[in-house]
């Protein structure tokens, strides 16, 4: 159970303009401004929960992982995973969690991943029965064997993620933290990425806590969604939920060959040109599907794509909407 | 200490993937010592004797003080160029996991590569061991392996500061390098050679006289005052401030990135 409580963070910022003349000022006379990373943030995640964690750059993603992971120290507030508090009692907590930094390794560049592992397993002090067990089975689920006997730097992108995931759950951690785990990968290795965290957090019961900027991972992953926004979370719901927020308007865009659209509540022509014709639905009036049968009942229709529906857009939307 | 060696394996495995490197810069760490040797030969070409001190007897001080520089260098690496582990995220990686921070930092960087600097000293001291006239009874075997590791602490503790400030500017401060580097080339001759105000400096702030100047006057018969032998343990005081200042380094972390 991880409990957050009015959690604050602020940072204090060196700020100059640009230029010669005002990076020699600088170095005498700093301004700085206080960037607030965090404002009260709170919320409650259970046992085995996946959550997903979604917000623009600079919001204060990372800055609340690394606030659960024991890394950085709030200002105020109080943050209780399982009953310890995570910068005071450091070295009990991160032995329960696991944390994958996408942009960064964990593994030591120029031996073979296998003896990172090993060095893993000896600084979680984990007993060599367990290891074996636990490896096998990440090797396995993870299709590792080719990989482990080459050292990480030269390692493709997906490889070395899968590698990184592994070595952050050779520990059976009981919390795992995924700091943008797909960043960068191509569609098979991310698809292979979600698959393995989401069979993982069913058969051991491990909470996944994922900060992301692929809205396919939160589609694929998360049960729930929590969104910040300059330091404060603004939204904390389901898939669903978030859907409701977003806007209400679709945009249908059709071609076609032969005849005409008669018009109908809710639906709104916005061009026509050349066989191309759009459409706004407001779907608190009128659904998507009644929209589209209404169209092709009038016209012969040669394609058809439905915007504004993706979680991605509606995310822009919702971004928008809270103005961050 | 069994997880230590562990760490120190992949070190060095991960230092023989590139072995030309790894033997050039060892190479070179010596040809850089070397020259610091050859400073000594000339100077001593010349004069008979720097403030009373023999050549035999400078060198057995030059080669105190690069050892006890080179083994600082070589194990406290990971304080020395901690200012590339804050920047690169490896430190927080290294507060996510259940070990001591300071054992981790030791213990993410061994810099084999010093070992040059360390085989300089070895040669230097295989000539001056029995060329220096000391008579080697237990007492001068003492002080100076006394002198040796108590200098590695100290260099040490001053890597540990340069950690330290690093949490407040993130970027290291070379102005410390006055002391390290700086206490390395001074340290060639007994600190009394630059006058009373120097000394000074080195006994009460930084306490590089107490291992090298003090023991170093009873080692040679210059005093024989049994106190000054067991100076270099007082150095080992320096490393309480170099610590506190670590500790409240390590509260005002702030991460970076992300």
């Amino acid at each position: 159970m991880i409990t957050l409580e009015n959690i604050n963070k602020t940072f204090r910022v060196a700020r100059r303009s640009a230029g010669f003349s005002q990076a020699v000022r600088s170095l005498f006379l700093r301004e700085y401004e206080a960037v607030h990373a965090l404002r009260d943030v709170s919320f409650t995640v259970g046992d085995g929960e996946m959550v997903g964690y979604i917000g623009p750059n600079g919001a204060g993603k990372s800055s609340t992982i690394k606030v659960m992971s024991g890394i950085l120290t709030p200002d105020s507030g109080r943050c209780d995973i399982d009953g310890l508090t995570p910068w005071k009692d450091r070295t009990d907590h991160v032995r329960r969690i696991g944390v994958v930094f996408g942009q960064r390794s964990q593994l030591w560049w120029d031996v073979p991943v296998a003896d990172s592992f090993e060095l893993i397993r000896d600084i979680y002090g984990v007993g060599h029965a367990d290891f074996a067990r636990t490896l096998d089975e990440l090797v396995e689920t993870l299709d590792l064997a080719q990989i482990v006997r080459t050292p990480a730097r030269q390692l493709s992108l997906g490889q070395r993620m899968r590698c990184e995931i592994a070595a952050s759950l050779l520990h059976n951690p009981a919390i795992l933290f995924l700091d943008e785990p797909t960043i960068g990968l191509d569609a098979v290795s991310k698809i292979a990425v979600r698959q393995f965290i989401k069979k993982r957090c069913r058969e051991y019961g491990t909470t996944v806590i994922l900060t992301t900027h692929d809205m396919q991972d939160i589609e694929a992953l998360a049960d729930r969604i929590l969104l910040i926004g300059k330091g404060q979370i603004l939204l904390d719901g389901t898939l669903d939920d978030l859907k409701k927020r977003a806007s209400a308007v679709r945009t249908i865009t059709v071609e076609y060959c032969a005849g005409s659209f008669s018009p109908l509540l809710g639906l709104t022509q916005q061009s026509a040109l050349d066989g191309r014709a759009v459409f706004a639905v407001d779907t608190s009036v009128l659904s998507v599907s009644r929209a589209i049968a209404h169209l092709s009942a009038g016209a012969e229709i040669t394609d058809l794509s439905v915007a504004g529906a993706s979680a991605e857009e509606m995310v822009v939307s919702l971004y928008e909407e809270f103005a961050i | 200490m069994r997880l230590y060696l562990r760490y120190f394996a992949i070190h060095v495995k991960s230092q023989m993937q590139h072995k030309a490197s790894f033997f050039l810069t060892i190479l070179g760490q010596f040809l850089g010592a070397f020259s610091a040797f050859l400073g000594i030969y000339f100077m001593f070409t010349r004069f008979n004797q720097v403030e009373g001190f023999t050549y035999s007897e400078v060198l057995l001080c030059f080669a105190t003080v690069l050892m006890a520089f080179s083994l600082a260098e070589c194990f406290f690496r990971g304080f020395d160029a901690f200012s590339s582990m804050i920047s690169n995220g490896e430190f927080d990686r290294i507060l996510v996991r259940p070990r001591g921070i300071v054992f981790q930092v030791l213990a993410s960087k061994v810099e084999l590569t010093r070992l040059g600097r360390l085989l300089q000293s070895v040669l230097v001291f295989a000539y001056a061991i029995p060329a220096s006239g000391v008579p080697w009874q237990m007492d001068k075997v003492v002080t100076l392996l006394l002198m040796i590791l108590c200098g590695t602490a100290v260099f040490s503790g001053l890597f540990l500061i340069y950690a330290g400030l690093c949490f407040f500017t993130t970027e290291g401060l070379e102005v410390l390098n006055i002391f390290t580097d700086g206490g390395r080339e001074f340290g060639r001759y007994p600190f009394v050679v630059y006058g009373k105000p120097v000394l000074l400096f080195f006994t009460f702030v930084v306490p590089l006289a107490l291992f090298q100047y003090y023991p170093f006057l009873y080692l040679i018969g210059r005093s024989q005052n049994p106190l000054y032998m067991l100076l270099p343990l007082a150095s080992l005081g320096f490393l309480l401030p170099c610590y506190a200042l670590w500790r409240i380094g390590l509260r005002h972390y702030r991460s970076t990135g992300s």
